[in-house]
This record gives C-alpha cells, sequence and structure tokens, in this order.
C-alpha cells in the first residue's frame, strides 16, 4: 500500500464492498421493499378490507370492543387505521398475576366500519421484509448488531468510493453502452452519484437509529452505568397515576383526539393507551403519529385523565441533539413521506441496491479477465461468482416466491406465516445449490428467467386465487393492491430482459472466443 | 493487491490484517472515547451531551478507518490511533474527575 491516497481508498473499497456486498444487497433488497409495507401486508392479506374512515369513528368502536372484551384488562392499547394501514388493531395486556413479571398480551383486528373481529390470513406480510433488513432473520440483538456492522462498512465503503472516483461530476454524464466491463462500471458510478445524498443519509442514519447499542461509551460514563436513567430522561414516560382502587366510568375516548390535535397544532394521535381502565384514575396516553412530520419524536405524547379528561402532562419539545437524531430517524423510516415521495424513496433504494449488485458484478468481471484464455477459475472466484449468483438473482427468486406462498398455502393451515417465511428460506437456499451445480452463465440466465416468470405469473395468480384481481383493483381505486399486481409485472419484464441479455452476452461471447480480443471485457471465464 | 494472491509475500498479508484490526478494533476504541470525551466537556445538558457524541462517534470511527488504510505502514495505522486514544481518555478522565 504504498501507492498515494487514492489507490488505498480504492482497495479499501474494493474489498469492504466485496466482503459485505452480499449481505449489504439483502438488506437494501428487504430494507427498500419495506417503504411499502403496509401495500405488501395490505396485498398478502386481502381480506382486510381497505377503507379509511375517520379516527373518531374507529376509536369509538375499538373502546366498545375493548369495553366488552377486556374490561379487566390493566392496559388496552389502540392502534389507529390511517390512508396507508386501514386496519384497526387493539391489544390487551392482563394485570400480571405476580408482581414484576409480563402479564398476557392479546391482540385482534377490527373492521373500522364495524367494529367485528377480522380474520386475515396468518402472514407476516410487507413486515417480514422490515424486520428482516436489521434482524436478518437473527436472534436479538445479533442480527441489529451485523445490521449495523454492516452500516458502518457500507459508510466506509461510500466515502472511499467518493475519494476514489475522482472525476465524479464529469463521470456522470459519461455511460458508455455496451462495453461490457467498462458499462457496468459506468452505470455503478451513475447509480452511485445520481443517489449519493440518499445513499448518505440511509447509511448515517441507520448508525444513529442503534447508536445507544454500538456506541453505549457515553451513556455509561455519562450516567455511572445506569443505562436506563439515560432512556428515563431522554424518552420521558409519561407519568401516569397509580390505581385509586375504587371503580370509576371511562368516558368516551373520541373527544380526546380533537384536544390533543389541539395541542400539537394539528397533529395526528397514532395510537393510544388506556391504563386501568375501570378505576377512578384511568389515564389516557395519546401517541403522536409519525407521519405528519419528518422529526420523529418516540416520547411525544400527552396523558389525560380516563375518566374526568383532565390534561395531567405532556412532553416537553425536543432538544436541539434530539431534533438531529429525530431528523436522521424519520429520513431514514420516510413516515412522513406521500406517494410520490414514497415512490423516490423506493427508487432511490433500488438505485443503492443496483449500485451494490454492479460493484459485486465488476469485481468478479475484472479478475475472470486473466483466467479468460485458460478457462479454469480458480476457486476463489468461483466462489465469489455463486456467492453473486445466490445473493443477486437468487434472493430475487425467493422474494417471488415469498408472494407465491402467500397466495398458494392453504388459508387455514396451521403455521402458515411461519411456512411463507420458511419458502423464502428453503428457495434462497436452494439458489445456492443451483449456482453450485451450474456453470455461471448458464445460472444467471436460469434463476432470472425463473424469477422473470414468477414475478409476471403473480397477477394472474393473484386473479386465480382471490377475488381482488387488476380488472377489479383498478375500478375501484384500490391503488395499494393494484399497485402491487403493476410493479411485479413491470420487475417480471425487467427481469427478463435482463435474462435475455446476459443470454446475449453469454453467445456473444462464445462466437467470438477464437479471436481472443482483450476488449471483450465480459466474456464467459469458463 | 490481493488479486494476486499467490504473489504477495506473508509479511503483506500480517500488514494487511494488522491494518484491519487496528481500523475495526481501535477505530472503536478511538470513536468510542471521543464520544466520552464529547458527552463530558459539550456546554449540554447530560441527555443532549451524550446524543451528540453518539452522533459524532461515527464520523471519529470512519475517519480512523479511513487513516488505517492510507497511512504509509501498519505501524503507522496503530500509531495513529494509540496516541488520540490517549488524549482522549486523558482529556475524559480529567473532566470525570472534576465532576465527582
Amino acid at each position: 500500500m504504498k501507492e498515494g491516497f487514492r489507490q488505498a481508498m480504492a482497495w479499501l473499497h474494493t474489498w469492504a464492498g466485496l466482503i459485505f456486498g452480499w449481505l449489504l444487497f439483502a438488506i437494501f433488497l428487504t430494507g427498500t421493499l419495506a417503504y411499502f409495507k403496509d401495500e405488501i401486508s395490505h396485498w398478502m392479506q386481502p381480506e382486510v378490507p381497505a377503507r379509511s374512515l375517520s379516527s373518531e369513528a374507529s376509536l369509538a368502536l375499538a373502546q366498545h370492543y375493548l369495553e366488552q372484551h377486556a374490561a379487566g384488562a390493566s392496559r388496552w392499547l389502540i392502534d389507529l387505521p390511517d390512508a396507508r394501514e386501514p386496519g384497526l388493531s387493539v391489544r390487551w395486556q392482563q394485570a400480571p398475576a405476580k408482581p414484576g413479571t409480563r402479564g398476557q398480551f392479546t391482540e385482534k383486528r377490527l373492521d373500522p366500519q364495524t367494529g367485528a373481529e377480522v380474520q386475515g390470513r396468518d402472514t407476516r406480510g410487507g413486515e417480514f421484509f422490515y424486520r428482516f433488513h436489521f434482524q436478518l432473520q437473527m436472534p436479538y440483538p445479533w442480527g441489529r448488531w451485523l445490521s449495523t456492522i454492516a452500516a458502518m462498512v457500507m459508510f466506509v465503503a461510500l466515502i472511499s468510493g467518493i475519494i476514489t472516483h475522482k472525476k465524479i461530476f464529469k463521470d456522470f454524464f459519461t455511460f458508455r453502452p455496451r462495453k461490457g466491463q467498462r458499462s457496468w462500471l459506468d452505470g455503478h458510478n451513475a447509480v452511485g452519484v445520481l443517489v449519493l445524498p440518499f445513499h448518505l443519509m440511509i447509511t448515517y442514519s441507520s448508525l444513529v437509529i442503534f447508536m445507544s447499542m454500538v456506541m453505549p461509551a457515553s451513556i455509561l460514563a455519562a450516567y455511572n452505568g445506569d443505562v436506563e436513567a439515560f432512556y428515563d430522561e431522554v424518552f420521558p414516560a409519561s407519568n401516569t397515576p397509580d390505581m385509586a382502587g375504587k371503580p370509576g366510568q371511562l368516558a368516551p375516548l373520541a373527544p380526546l383526539l380533537e384536544r390533543a390535535s389541539e395541542l400539537w397544532s394539528g397533529g395526528r394521535t397514532g395510537s393510544l393507551t388506556v391504563n386501568n381502565s375501570g378505576d377512578a384514575n384511568a389515564s389516557v396516553i395519546l401517541a403522536r403519529d409519525g407521519a405528519d412530520r419528518v422529526v420523529h419524536d418516540f416520547g411525544s405524547a400527552v396523558t389525560f385523565n380516563g375518566v374526568t379528561g383532565q390534561l395531567l402532562s405532556a412532553t416537553p419539545k425536543q432538544a436541539m441533539p434530539m431534533v438531529i437524531a429525530g431528523s436522521f430517524y424519520g429520513l431514514h423510516m420516510g413516515h412522513f413521506a406521500g406517494p410520490v415521495l414514497r415512490w423516490l424513496y423506493f427508487m432511490c433504494g433500488l438505485a443503492g441496491t443496483a449500485m451494490i449488485g454492479t460493484g459485486l458484478v465488476i469485481w468478479l468481471g475484472k479478475r475472470q479477465l486473466k483466467h479468460a484464455k485458460s478457462g479454469v477459475m480458480p476457486f476463489e472466484l468461483r466462489l465469489v461468482e455463486v456467492l453473486n449468483i445466490a445473493s443477486l438473482s437468487g434472493l430475487m427468486v425467493a422474494v417471488a416466491v415469498f408472494f407465491w406462498a402467500n397466495r398458494l398455502l392453504p388459508v387455514a393451515m396451521a403455521g402458515r406465516a411461519d411456512w411463507e417465511v420458511n419458502s423464502f428460506f428453503i428457495v434462497w437456499g436452494l439458489s445456492v445449490l443451483h449456482a453450485v451445480v451450474r456453470r455461471g452463465r448458464a445460472a444467471w440466465v436460469e434463476q432470472l428467467a425463473l424469477t422473470a416468470l414468477l414475478f409476471c405469473a403473480l397477477p394472474l395468480l393473484n386473479a386465480l386465487t382471490t377475488p381482488y384481481h387488476l380488472g377489479v383493483t383498478l375500478m375501484q381505486g384500490d391503488w395499494a393492491m393494484a399497485g402491487f399486481d403493476l410493479t411485479c409485472l413491470g420487475s417480471g419484464l425487467f427481469f427478463a430482459w435482463t435474462a435475455w441479455k446476459m443470454q446475449r452476452a453469454g453467445q456473444a461471447g462464445i462466437a467470438t472466443r477464437p479471436r481472443a480480443k482483450p476488449m471483450l471485457l465480459e466474456q464467459e471465464a469458463h | 493487491m490481493k488479486g494476486k494472491i499467490t504473489a504477495l509475500p506473508v509479511s503483506y498479508r500480517l500488514a494487511v490484517t494488522s491494518r484491519v484490526l487496528a481500523a475495526v478494533l481501535g477505530g472503536y476504541l478511538v470513536a468510542a472515547l471521543a464520544s466520552v470525551s464529547l458527552t463530558m466537556w459539550l456546554p449540554l445538558a447530560r441527555g443532549e451531551a451524550v446524543v451528540t457524541g453518539m452522533m459524532t462517534s461515527f464520523l471519529v470511527y470512519l475517519v480512523a478507518v479511513l487513516w488505517c488504510f492510507a497511512c504509509r505502514s501498519a505501524w503507522q495505522a496503530w500509531f495513529g490511533l494509540i496516541v488520540p486514544s490517549v488524549v482522549l481518555a486523558a482529556v475524559s478522565g480529567l473532566a470525570y474527575w472534576m465532576g465527582h
């Protein structure tokens, strides 16, 4: 490493990018899908009707339901429906049998129009992608640690990549198509630079989100090792009064929404917590919905006495550092984004995913060149090739199969949601086997073609297994359902195109092999 | 560089390993100590100073990692991390001692 600063940074970019590239690709792809997690959940639970209703009416229904079914519970939790997530969900917690233990939780989904229980098919829905992108299906807290480490590596790879890429603006307008390796590099640079602010924001913010987990030294130092004291101070728990021990009649909750909204200068309530509903000292905590502003505030809540409606407390305004941290959190999650901005988020996420994918392809392509003549690939290159195929195209197949499983597994099947997830991982594992057995180019073409087929046929499968096909959803204006089908169709066509390009590039490589021109950089290495 | 694995001497590989360890472990140490020093010295409320320190630490980590691979030798990489660590530890220790 005596070559100078830029070469050293190029080396760092190359190796950091390679070693964490496969994991980062999966994190970016599933994280991008998570921007539409409510829409995906809606598609995967078509039984839950998509109707928006006023918060007041939904809340009255939820209160009525809970008074009927959970009168003795120590805590009620009500999640109000919004435009994207039309389900009304209620949970309640029984008083713990022994002090110090957690009481039993029950969760029900209600129809926001009738208040009746909704029985949707058992599925993780879009939540699966959201959870996977930072928990990686590992036990707590290992997945979070690994994904945060990957984020730090991404941060290093981004900055070292910027330093390496000296002519950042000039090169941005350079794209040389059909030039093999050169085109891949131009594409890698273009998607990298085009949405660079997004890449920097999403990477740094993911570190900020888990900062108190991965960088707790300052908490330990400032609070003498008492982490709980830090959380109590930064996220002031709404102080709720103890039980009075006398029965009290809970007032209607719906009018509190209006009062909270006044305190928040128009902000919406996202969820409510009712403590000790049958007691004279019942308290109601209204937590603000994150969707009406960029800055996320975990603790933003107002507390009322449930019987008299008297305002008990409201959380103070955030201090500046918390506003900054909250902004990064809010920007990462994108809860505030409307349809246009949400699609922009989705596109930026895809650009990030593509940047990582092209980087992995470039790494291998460059090194394959040296072995193109001999036709023998060293073990380490073959390993990278198999991992590239399985982690790029294999993951796409697995995503498609996850959606197929949602429609094909019997609705009443036991452990249904788990089997959807299992089929995702089984197919992903099979893609590794397939990549090992087949030659590189053939494995790419076959997996991409399978992905194309699965995605293109998803709208058809939906039409065959549910009454919510495109003809119906487009007419009704159910854009979440129709958008999902159309996006699958679009993705399917895209994958068909990539499979076709891959196939053709392979044939071109064979046709020109006798001349062994060094310019044909994309040549088949076998 | 590692592409020509067979051509690389053991000393080179050891140096790379040493730099990686310096970047990962040493970089974390510098970042953590920087966050503690900031928390101790910033004229902010305790919770705010902690959040500021944690947010800044990742930038320190980034610079430390880049340093480990940009400098001339693996020894220099370690040296460039140990000196700021000692300084930051002294600075936070001083603040801690003054606070008690």
